[in-house]
């Protein structure tokens, strides 16, 4: 299962990527794979405020409905029109063109690092 | 703990994600459940399906037994050929649905869903009381694989010499694959054409493997459960805990046609069906088709006008036909094919439409 060294993660199995104020979210491979293929996804629009553990949308697979924890909190500045599209992509490239939303925000929590969550992911 | 399949560890070695169905281990999916799906509708798909009981009912008076415990006419079925019935309680509420093979004359193979298993074998042991038969639970050593899809014929026919032509749809033939005795069956629970083989479960991952091997070259991929359950919707089958239960008869379902009320002989919980069958059910099973890519699912309330008039039991988006589809319990007044109605989508409010069952047909 891979896990990116250069992201941050949360124990809801989603990375976060920071650079400046501004973070990206999404949700991590092995989330993906647990979920099953992804064919719906909930997310909010640009401008709307995400507070750090409610609920920002959902993801439904075939079988399944789960839904998105914020990381952290913030406004969302720029939402991955193509995902919404084209859910699978959550699939197929979770930590790259599966990118949910970008949020600014200017109080990163802390999150764990790539070796803290492989260890998170181990213990099943 | 629960139970393992005697394919577990064929399942292990190909990665598969296991889930917890009815008490037993089993493959959820091997890869992508869609992939799966499309699969055994444009070629085929291996399905590990030994979580169903299978249960034996042997003796002079099999066939009676059968006609007093269930609500189909057992006795009437020719050797070789199948059917799917129902065992139904005293009060006429399903206890599960069932495919039954008659082998021989005086020996039929009755198949149950893994959660009933033990209330349907419970069930036969009670009622066979009187009579000159004998019931077996052979679940433990009996294997299930079902292949499915339309290149099922074509994979079956470089492993058996048995005519496959000849098999008709709910039959069943002793056959050999490269060796290894099986029961031979075209039935199934996906839509398309296909096959099931009873298989001693000491045999289960050689029969697998040759299955697997001639299937290769047709597109066959192995299938998990996560797509039998969207391929059983699609074509509009049942699922005991979902579209049947001990609280609906099976007019309410509408599969009143299983009952046979003209059989000569008095069968458990004919009095109750047949004042069910006299009397207006309130609600029936329906189809419904929804717009978007939000299913509605188990548990979701219907409405007409605001006001709640049905429950959905089974829904997803479909993956053959693009768009949701579901099944549901909706009161009589709503059921005609073309009734607007609304489903609450954990608080959002999307539009349905009544549709016939099935969904999907094959070509």
């Amino acid at each position: 299962m891979s896990i990116p060294q250069h992201l941050k993660y949360t124990k809801e199995h989603e990375w976060i990527s920071v650079e400046g104020d501004v973070a990206t979210v999404g949700i991590t491979a092995f989330a993906a794979e647990s979920l099953g293929d992804i064919v719906f996804v909930q997310l909010p629009a640009v401008g709307e405020k995400v507070a750090a553990g409610e609920v920002f949308g959902e993801v439904e697979s075939t079988k399944s409905v789960s839904e998105l924890y914020a990381p952290l909190s913030g406004e969302v500045v720029e939402v991955n029109d193509a995902v919404t599209e084209t859910p699978e992509l959550i699939n197929s490239d979770p930590f790259d063109q599966g990118w949910l939303l970008k949020v600014r925000t200017d109080d990163v929590p802390e999150l764990l690092d790539a070796a803290a969550y492989a260890a998170l992911t181990q213990e099943g | 703990m629960s139970k393992e399949s005697p394919l577990y560890g064929v399942h292990k070695g190909l990665g598969a994600l296991f889930t917890d169905f009815a008490g037993w281990s089993m493959p959820v999916r091997y890869s992508s459940e869609l992939a799966e799906h499309k699969a055994v509708r444009e070629a085929a798909g291996l399905f590990d399906l030994s979580h169903m009981a299978e249960i034996e009912v042997t003796g002079p008076q099999a066939a009676d037994v059968l006609d007093y415990a269930f609500v189909g006419n057992l006795s009437a079925v020719k050797v070789g050929r199948a059917r799917y019935t129902m065992i139904c309680n005293a009060e006429g509420g399903v206890l599960d649905d069932l495919v039954v093979y008659r082998l021989a004359d005086e020996k039929f193979l009755v198949v149950a869903n893994a959660g009933n298993a033990d209330v349907v074998a419970a069930a036969l042991a009670e009622r066979v009381a009187g009579f000159d038969a004998v019931v077996t639970n052979k679940s433990e050593d009996v294997a299930l694989i079902a292949v499915q899809g339309p290149r099922a014929v074509d994979i079956l026919s470089a492993v058996t010499d048995a005519d496959l032509a000849e098999l008709k749809y709910y039959a069943s033939v002793p056959a050999v694959v490269k060796g290894h005795d099986v029961l031979l069956a075209r039935t199934g629970y996906t839509g398309e054409d296909g096959f099931e083989l009873y298989v001693a479960a000491a045999e289960a991952p050689a029969v697998w493997q040759l299955l697997t091997e001639a299937g290769a070259p047709h597109g066959l991929l192995p299938a998990g459960l996560a797509c039998r359950d969207t391929l059983r919707l699609e074509a509009g089958m049942p699922l005991y805990g979902n579209e049947l239960s001990l609280e609906l008869s099976p007019f309410e379902a509408g599969l009143g046609r299983v009952v046979k009320f003209e059989k000569p002989n008095d069968f458990v919980g004919k009095a109750a069906l047949e004042q069910l069958a006299k009397a207006d059910v309130p609600r029936v099973r329906v189809g419904l088709k929804g717009t978007g890519r939000r299913a509605p699912r188990h548990g979701y309330k219907l409405l007409a006008d605001g006001v709640e008039v049905g429950e959905v039991t089974s829904g997803a988006l479909s993956p053959t036909l693009g768009h949701p589809i579901a099944m549901a319990y909706v009161d009589r007044a709503h059921t005609a094919p073309g009734t607007q109605l609304s489903v609450d989508i954990r608080g959002k409010i999307e539009p349905v439409e009544v549709v016939e069952i099935p969904f999907y047909q094959r070509g």
